[in-house]
């Protein structure tokens, strides 16, 4: 009965290929394969690039002590390769499933964006496409690099990624535009009705995303206050002592530097990203938190997904900040978390097509 | 819509906009340029070991760690500002939910909102002083004030709760 209600009320804002609807699928699905590319970047090649570069490191400083200029030069192009790699492939990822939250973020302001119903869709169309070649051209840049590129430094790749951040720098100034006038009092079609979902899955969502985004918050405050001037300082120490063991031609010294920069790597990693992880599922369970009128499935579902989701949002940091401690154990208890949050997103969504379905069918029968 | 939810909204959303502004600056004028002379750095340090320059050698990898460090809170600056609009316009459209007066939730949204811009700002401003005390204390300032405000708003969720049933 709750869901018939609910369905009622959210349908008129929910119209047939609407802006709301464009941005909420789109974003939901560009959360999922940015997600899903996630998961396949930690498994198959983070730690194959640390291991890799740890070992390019160590050939230059090699190089070094046996005073081959070259062969120097060839490991640091290795590295800044493989650095490259891996910083494309986390940028993409990051820049994907961030186009989501704003896209669903996007989807909740359109009642107050005060601009008719065709400039609302067309800037939701230029805000998923957007989304979508933003991170397709980081994960180009690696590939394409600076190929047939009339530029010293930026190839077509960069090109391309630029041109689409500045597609959503416009569809964001277009929809603050449509705020603006929303505020100023106009109102270009008749106000829909704005739902509210105070049902237990949206209440759940909202209280376990704030909860997520605060302990997130105190996380970060704690890195910034006791490691990162720390780990800053480590990182020219170790490279200090690197330089004067290869002046001395000590293999072994070498050998411990260049592994305590690789422990000092991972250690970074693993606290920024469950930081950024935490936050970041905080803030999509937040979102999710009002997409919940829109998901036509019954509440025991309902309520099993937002549980799958809040499980892996948690168990995702949590076990990738213990990977230094329990090691690969902890690396694939995160990647099940990961796959997890997918799952439950996945599971929304088919509700959300469920939804879709029902409304326009109801539409098309209320046609002459 | 209520006073407190325009302010975290248009903040919010002003706030995103310049976060992705600065991006684009940083991306297309600064990035490629830094990063180039981040691994120039490094990779310079060797070669003054193979030549035996140990002294520049010292100062070249002195030169990585400070491009480097500006490169990191550069980088930070783009995310948290743009994370934390997120955030801010999440919480607009919800904020009549926060058990609390408007006068209180105000107060609270302008908390969320400077905080947002100052402990950003104090972090991008680290590059210019390398940490000076009047940066640092903005970043810690601001940081702060976010994670308090946020800390009241959940609170302030709770007590909607309770007061509902």
């Amino acid at each position: 009965m709750a869901t018939v209600t609910t369905f009622r009320e959210a349908s008129s804002t929910f119209a047939p290929m609407s802006a709301r609807r464009l941005l909420i699928f789109g974003g939901i699905a560009l959360i999922i394969a940015g997600m899903l590319f996630g998961d396949i970047f930690a498994v198959f090649v983070l730690h194959q690039n640390g291991g890799r570069t740890g070992e390019t490191l160590l050939a230059a400083a090699h190089a070094a002590s046996a005073q081959n200029t070259a062969g120097v030069r060839d490991a640091f192009a290795s590295i800044a390769s493989l650095l490259e790699d891996r910083g494309t492939k986390v940028d993409a990822h990051v820049h994907m499933t961030d186009a989501g939250y704003l896209a669903l973020l996007l989807a909740l302001v359109q009642p107050y964006v005060a601009l008719p119903s065709q400039r609302k869709k067309r800037l939701a169309q230029l805000f998923v496409a957007g989304g979508v070649l933003l991170p397709l051209g980081i994960f180009l840049i690696h590939y394409v690099g600076l190929s047939w590129s009339p530029f010293p430094v930026i190839g077509w790749a960069s090109v391309l990624a630029d041109s689409a951040g500045a597609l959503l720098i416009i569809a964001l100034l277009g929809q603050a535009w449509g705020v603006w006038k929303w505020l100023h009092g106009e109102r270009s079609e008749p106000m829909e009705a704005e739902e509210k979902s105070h049902s237990w899955a949206g209440r759940v969502l909202l209280s376990g995303g704030t909860v997520l985004v605060l302990l997130g918050f105190v996380h970060g405050a704690w890195y910034a206050a006791f490691n990162l001037y720390k780990h800053e300082a480590q990182e020219t120490g170790i490279l200090h002592s690197l330089v004067e063991t290869s002046i001395v031609h000590s293999s072994t010294g070498m050998a411990e530097a260049v592994n305590q920069y690789g422990g000092l790597a991972a250690a970074r990693a693993v606290s920024i990203a469950a930081h950024s992880h935490i936050i970041e599922f905080g803030l999509l369970a937040m979102l999710l938190s009002f997409v919940q009128p829109y998901v036509f499935l019954s509440e025991s579902w309902k309520r099993r997904w937002v549980v799958v989701m809040l499980a892996g949002s948690f168990i995702l940091p949590l076990f990738v900040w213990l990977e230094l401690k329990l090691g690969l154990v902890a690396g694939g208890i995160a990647d099940i978390g990961g796959l997890m949050v997918i799952v439950a997103l996945a599971g929304m969504l088919v509700g959300v097509l469920r939804y879709t379905g029902r409304a326009d069918s109801r539409w098309l029968q209320a046609q002459p | 819509m209520n006073g407190s939810s325009k302010i975290l909204i248009l903040g919010g959303i002003a706030l995103a906009a310049f976060g992705m502004l600065y991006g684009l600056h940083y991306a297309l004028f600064v990035e490629h340029q830094t990063l180039e002379r981040m691994g120039n750095a490094l990779a310079d340090a060797f070669v003054r070991v193979a030549q035996g320059r140990v002294a520049d050698a010292q100062a070249s990898i002195d030169a990585y760690g400070l491009t480097r460090y500006n490169y990191v809170r550069q980088v930070d600056v783009h995310s948290h500002w743009i994370g934390l609009a997120m955030l801010l316009i999440v919480l607009g459209v919800v904020f009549e939910r926060v058990g609390f007066s408007e006068s209180v939730r105000r107060w609270l949204a302008l908390a969320l909102l400077t905080g947002s811009v100052v402990f950003p700002l104090g972090v991008i401003l680290q590059t210019a002083t390398h940490s000076g005390v009047l940066t640092s204390a903005l970043a810690v300032g601001g940081s702060a004030l976010v994670t308090f405000s946020l800390a009241a708003v959940a609170l302030g969720f709770t007590r909607h709760g309770g007061n509902r049933a």
